[in-house]
């Protein structure tokens, strides 16, 4: 009967059962992950692969948007008359949206293709296999610490990509630019909220600390066990996952920001 | 690498991004602001119209921040606002207080401005604040200006 189907329609078929293994995954991952804990030293090496070895990329970069958000904002405001406003911008623009969805794409650029290569590559040494032959869960072994240690990286990578981003812009508006420092911080501080705004924020960061974790692990676990396999499986884990991001952004904007 | 060294990256990495959050929340949040307020006592305001007030906004006498506004709704009694205050319990204010809807510049936030009476009894928890005057709606004032000069030049 099955293979009466037309080419199409067994195409969906299998994206479905493709969908519904991610969903199996993704919960199992999770499960494991909270189980991970009992061994803490294996999650405590994966931050220090994950997050700390991202945090030289994210902190210069953070810089960076935060000197290019001062001068394009003054100059805009400037317009109006109100070059005051600019650290409520730079803020408002970095908690809501550039720290979580920027440290995001860089951390899937960064941590999410080095998780993928390296579990695709486990598994084309037949490292994976290895350990199946010796009754131990590759995923609660291999995949579940890593997992964790990029949903407790990602939140605290955004935040710092956000205040380097404000101090960024401190610096181009305040010091270079001549704004005055203090309607700089109580413009800030009095448009913004610290549950509305950064606490949404970080809502956001964990919600794709999840997303970026989930495609790195499953797409590199699922990689062919070839060379081009691997290959292939890194680029994906960037598309997917960035497109991925910037889709569930949308979606968590719209949640969160419609009623203001 | 050594356990005790990646054990200290980690630490200090982990320290760095609450540090970083904590900065977020007080420095640039209003973390400080709201948590300084936390003893308040409530008072309430009738307005005729308050334009565009919102909830959290500042109440200010002689410009201090002395309160915030902590809810709006709508009287179908007497078809007016009823504005929630929440005053700081350092600040007593008479009873005979006013209360007026103002703006910070030509077009920023509008806050509520206090104007202390001249009684000897004080503003009580859940007391309201008789006197109000509502906010300056611009179309209001742009029909009265165009009414005036039209009045003017049927008079010549």
């Amino acid at each position: 009967m099955i293979s009466a189907l037309s080419a199409p329609f067994r195409w969906l078929l299998d994206r479905l059962a493709l969908v519904g293994y991610g969903t199996r995954f993704f919960l199992r991952l999770c499960g494991l992950g909270i189980a991970a804990f009992r061994r803490p030293r294996l999650v405590i090496d994966q931050i220090h692969f994950v997050g700390n070895y991202s945090l030289s990329i994210i902190l210069v970069s953070g810089l960076l948007i935060g000197f290019v958000l001062g001068l394009q904002g003054y100059y805009t405001l400037r317009r109006y008359g109100s070059e005051e406003a600019l650290g409520l911008l730079v803020t408002l623009s970095l908690v809501r949206e550039l720290g979580p969805v920027v440290t995001a794409l860089l951390f899937a650029g960064r941590a999410g293709t080095s998780l993928t290569a390296e579990v695709g590559l486990m598994k084309a040494g037949e490292q994976i296999d290895a350990m199946e032959m010796m009754a131990v869960d590759p995923v609660a072994r291999v995949l579940a610490p890593r997992f964790m240690a990029a949903l407790i990286c990602m939140p605290l990578l955004a935040g710092l990509f956000s205040a380097m981003g404000v101090l960024g812009g401190y610096i181009v508006g305040v010091e270079m630019i001549g704004v005055d420092a203090g309607a700089f911080w109580s413009q800030m501080q009095g448009g913004v909220d610290w549950i509305e705004d950064v606490g949404n924020g970080v809502v956001k960061s964990i919600v794709f600390g999840f997303t970026v974790a989930f495609v790195a692990l499953f797409v590199g676990y699922e990689a062919q066990p070839t060379p081009e396999g691997v290959a292939h499986a890194t680029t994906t884990t960037v598309v997917v996952a960035s497109l991925a991001v910037l889709g569930l952004d949308f979606i968590l904007t719209a949640l969160m920001f419609s009623s203001t | 690498m050594n356990r005790k060294l990646v054990d200290l990256l980690v630490g200090l990495f982990v320290v760095l991004g609450f540090a970083a959050l904590v900065f977020l929340a007080v420095r640039a949040g209003n973390m400080s602001g709201s948590l300084a307020l936390s003893d308040t006592y409530e008072a309430r305001a009738r307005f005729d119209n308050i334009g565009g007030l919102k909830p959290r906004a500042a109440v200010r006498s002689a410009g201090v921040v002395v309160g915030r506004v902590t809810g709006i709704r709508f009287d179908d009694q007497t078809y007016q606002a009823e504005v929630m205050l929440a005053l700081d319990r350092r600040y007593q204010f008479p009873k005979d207080s006013s209360a007026q809807i103002l703006t910070s510049g030509l077009l920023g936030e509008q806050y509520i401005g206090l104007t202390p009476g001249g009684d000897s009894q004080m503003l009580a928890a859940g007391d309201r604040i008789t006197m109000t005057q509502s906010a300056v709606v611009l179309e209001n004032l742009i029909g009265q200006f165009l009414y005036g000069k039209a009045a003017e030049g049927g008079a010549k």
